[in-house]
């Protein structure tokens, strides 16, 4: 495989982690209204990913910059095109991650309310239109050879578009209600743990109606025929949310949610495998997509940057995964910071 | 207005206001570093507390710093794809390494920190702010290499239509980013010195914890008295750099027009670029230019005049804001000089803590006027000498680029408005049990 396939993928790695690690945290936040029954409860929800949401967020920071560093003419087109739906996803970010400190620096109910309703917008938002934007992806979007996009941001509203945003949700929510009832005790595990027991099956029907769809509003499936063994990546993705059901069954949130996690990955992964080589293709002419080949950085870059990431991102998840130990267990009175 | 002036508005109020966090960032946390430090070797519980506090208001600050921070990083790309595209295969790797080996360990340990007083032992937490204070200067070290890049452009060839990379270490070791890292980074320690000062003193003046806030008050001392000398010094090199590198930009600092030797440096003037001469100018040091810039009393020093108008930066904008952040520069140095003489009568010395209360906001401002100077001082270049601001810009529509605009005017705003009263809330409550 040539350099700039390896960093194809590794690209496509990068973003799945992100959503399988900032998921859970996008998923808690839309969940807290909901599951937050008293200013207590509130407090643990935002404690319980408050360590670990920044470290998450960096994935997301790493996925763009890879981006821009390995593709950087589809980094260009990518971001322009998606130019609205991609400012609030920003939007979206920047007003919950300050939710998170904020909204316990004072008593008052409304500056609470005011925060709680940020937390919860500002995660929506970026879980709904990232699904869309990774769906329109998946499919193919009106640019150009100029890579300038001929549309506005409803055509990217297609039915599979939102399905996509609906099912980056669903499974967001699923994601995050393991991780609150695993870091949650008393009857706010409770609720949390039988919120994804409610979601499971949304999610399985949402995932199902997505490869279907898949397979009439997209060409992915063709390089599943042309490879039939690849199959296996999206079989995978769907024994893993079978998975979960069984950790539902056994009461083990943990469990719960490393399968949650690796459903997010393979369903990404699902979508990667199935572009390659391209990473925007366009709906105007073929000639027009933007490819490994065509989009790539020069050779001494894509090294340097695979040297980069070879030591970086090991070490990365050595420390990251240290963190994930230190808080891999109910939140306690004495370690709220917020 | 068109989608260039506005991306290029939208891009200096996303800029500067994510610089109004990074600064304190720098410093602060390694002024908390040393605080947590000084704990766990004396078990002195106000060292602790001193960590916990400045930490508190620390926090404050560095959430709104990484959430502004996210924006920037994705503006090339939406508002500049022409630019990402012709420089992202050089540029984009700088912002990808920033990631990967800098922020990563930043973002990570500050919230292992921040939660994990009772989790880890005082020596693992103390190890984490330390990280956490290297990382964020490693940050700001990529960041800066970066735009570096942009100021002066080497180790790239063009290629295929863009600017590929030839040579990294070029890149990397370029002596016009090790300067521009050596002014920014300290800088930062002297917005963070009198944060420290500045909110120490309010609590002096009334009297309140004085033991604790004169420790604190000593701390910022010593780090805003070698960071406000060394950051001086280190601008006249930086300046006397640009007299080869970006020598329109120099002459625009100091508002000279004629090509000379022996050229001089006027302590006011008022730029009028339509006549390409000062309107008005006060006060000639002769000689002096040509000294700084080349070390020579007689050297010779390129003027505006010998530039094309439209390769001419606004001259007004860069003049008034470096000289502006030179007398600022100069007031850091004598007021921290002025507190070394008081150092042991701090609480007798009304008119000293006061002073320091109300220049808190200074350095912010020295910073923000250094940035626009340099920025502004590269224009009409994007990249200086290879692609115009005005070929960079997205190919998108103005009224999109209006609409997010005023988005971000009125969150930032907000955000500013809602984050600095937390802080001033937090640091006027003082420290608590």
């Amino acid at each position: 495989m040539d350099l700039a396939s390896v960093w194809f993928f590794l690209w496509g790695l990068l973003w799945a982690v992100y959503f399988a690690t900032g998921g859970f945290d996008l998923g808690a936040g839309m969940l807290l209204p909901f599951l937050g029954k008293s200013e207590e409860d509130k407090a643990v929800i935002a404690n319980a990913v408050g360590p670990l949401w920044d470290g998450n967020e960096v994935w997301l920071l790493t996925a763009g910059g890879v981006t821009f560093a390995a593709f950087p003419t589809v980094y260009a087109v990518m971001f322009s095109a998606l130019y609205l739906p991609l400012m609030l996803i920003l939007f979206g970010l920047i007003i919950r991650g300050v939710a998170f400190e904020f909204r316990g620096k004072k008593d008052s109910p409304g500056w609470k309310r005011t925060w709680d309703a940020c937390l919860f917008v500002g995660s929506l938002l970026p879980a709904l239109l990232l699904g869309v934007a990774f769906a329109n992806l998946f499919a193919s979007v009106p640019i150009d050879g100029g890579g300038i996009f001929h549309g506005t941001i409803l055509t990217l509203l297609t039915p599979y578009g939102l399905l996509g945003g609906l099912l980056f949700v669903v499974l967001f929510l699923l994601h995050g209600s393991f991780w609150l009832s695993l870091r949650s005790e008393g009857e706010l595990r409770d609720r949390a743990f039988k919120t994804g027991k409610l979601l499971w099956p949304v999610a399985l029907f949402a995932a199902a109606c997505f490869l279907l769809l898949s397979y009439f509003s997209t060409d992915l499936f063709a390089r599943y025929f042309a490879h039939p063994v690849l199959l296996l990546v999206p079989l995978a993705a769907v024994a893993a949310l079978l998975m979960v059901r069984v950790y539902l069954k056994k009461e083990s949130p943990g469990m719960a949610w490393a399968f949650s996690g690796l459903t997010i990955v393979l369903c990404t992964f699902f979508g990667v495998i199935g572009m390659y080589p391209n990473l925007i293709a366009s709906s105007l002419s073929p000639d027009f997509s933007l490819n490994v080949t065509n989009g790539s950085s020069s050779p001494l870059t894509l090294l340097i940057m695979l040297g980069v990431a070879a030591v970086f991102v090991p070490l990365v998840i050595a420390y990251q995964a240290w963190a994930y130990k230190i808080f891999f267990h109910p939140v306690q009175k004495d370690d709220m910071h917020y | 207005m068109n989608a260039l002036l506005l991306s290029r508005m939208q891009f200096a109020v996303a800029t500067l206001f994510h610089f109004l966090f990074v600064p304190l960032t720098l410093g602060l946390s390694i002024l908390v570093a040393v605080m947590e430090t000084q704990y766990v070797r004396t078990r002195d519980p106000e060292y602790l507390a001193m960590a916990k506090f400045w930490g508190k208001i620390f926090l404050i600050n560095f959430v709104v710093g990484v959430v502004t921070g996210i924006t920037l990083e994705f503006q090339f790309g939406t508002n500049w794809s022409r630019y990402s595209h012709f420089v992202g295969d050089v540029f984009g790797s700088l912002l990808a390494i920033e990631a990967t080996a800098a922020f990563f360990l930043e973002s990570t340990l500050i919230g292992v920190w921040a939660f994990g007083w009772k989790k880890l032992s005082p020596k693992a937490h103390m190890v984490c702010i330390w990280l956490v204070a290297g990382a964020s200067s490693l940050s700001a070290v990529w960041i800066l290499i970066a735009n570096a890049f942009m100021q002066h452009p080497v180790g790239y060839v063009i290629r295929n239509g863009r600017a590929e990379l030839a040579d990294f270490l070029a890149v990397v070791t370029q002596k016009f980013a090790i300067l521009e890292i050596l002014h920014t980074i300290p800088s930062g320690w002297v917005v963070s010195a009198f944060f420290v000062m500045g909110i120490s003193a309010w609590h002096l003046l009334r009297k309140n914890k004085v033991s604790f806030f004169t420790r604190s008050f000593k701390m910022g001392l010593v780090m805003g008295l070698v960071a406000s000398l060394f950051v001086f010094a280190e601008g006249h090199f930086q300046a006397a750099d640009l007299a080869e590198k970006q020598p329109a930009k120099l002459a625009a600092m100091d508002a000279h027009w004629e090509t000379e030797a022996r050229a001089p440096i006027y302590l006011f003037t008022w730029p009028d670029q339509d006549n390409q001469k000062n309107a008005l100018e006060f006060i000639r040091l002769p000689g002096l230019l040509s000294l700084m810039a080349f070390h020579d009393v007689n050297a010779t020093v390129r003027g505006l005049r010998d530039f094309p108008r439209e390769e001419q930066p606004p001259v007004w904008v860069v003049n008034l804001t470096f000289k502006l952040m030179v007398f600022l520069g100069v007031w850091f140095i004598l007021i921290t000089l002025w507190a070394v003489l008081r150092r042991n009568k701090l609480t007798e010395s009304p008119l000293l803590l006061k002073s320091f209360l109300y220049s808190i906001p200074l350095p912010y401002v020295a910073c923000a006027l250094g940035w626009i100077m340099a920025e502004m001082g590269r224009q009409p270049w994007i990249v200086y000498g290879l692609m115009k601001t005005s070929d960079a810009v997205s190919p998108v529509p103005a009224v999109h680029v209006g609409i997010t605009t005023v988005g971000f005017l009125i969150l930032y705003g907000l955000l500013g408005a809602v984050g600095f009263s937390l802080m001033a809330t937090t640091a006027k409550q003082g420290p608590q049990e």
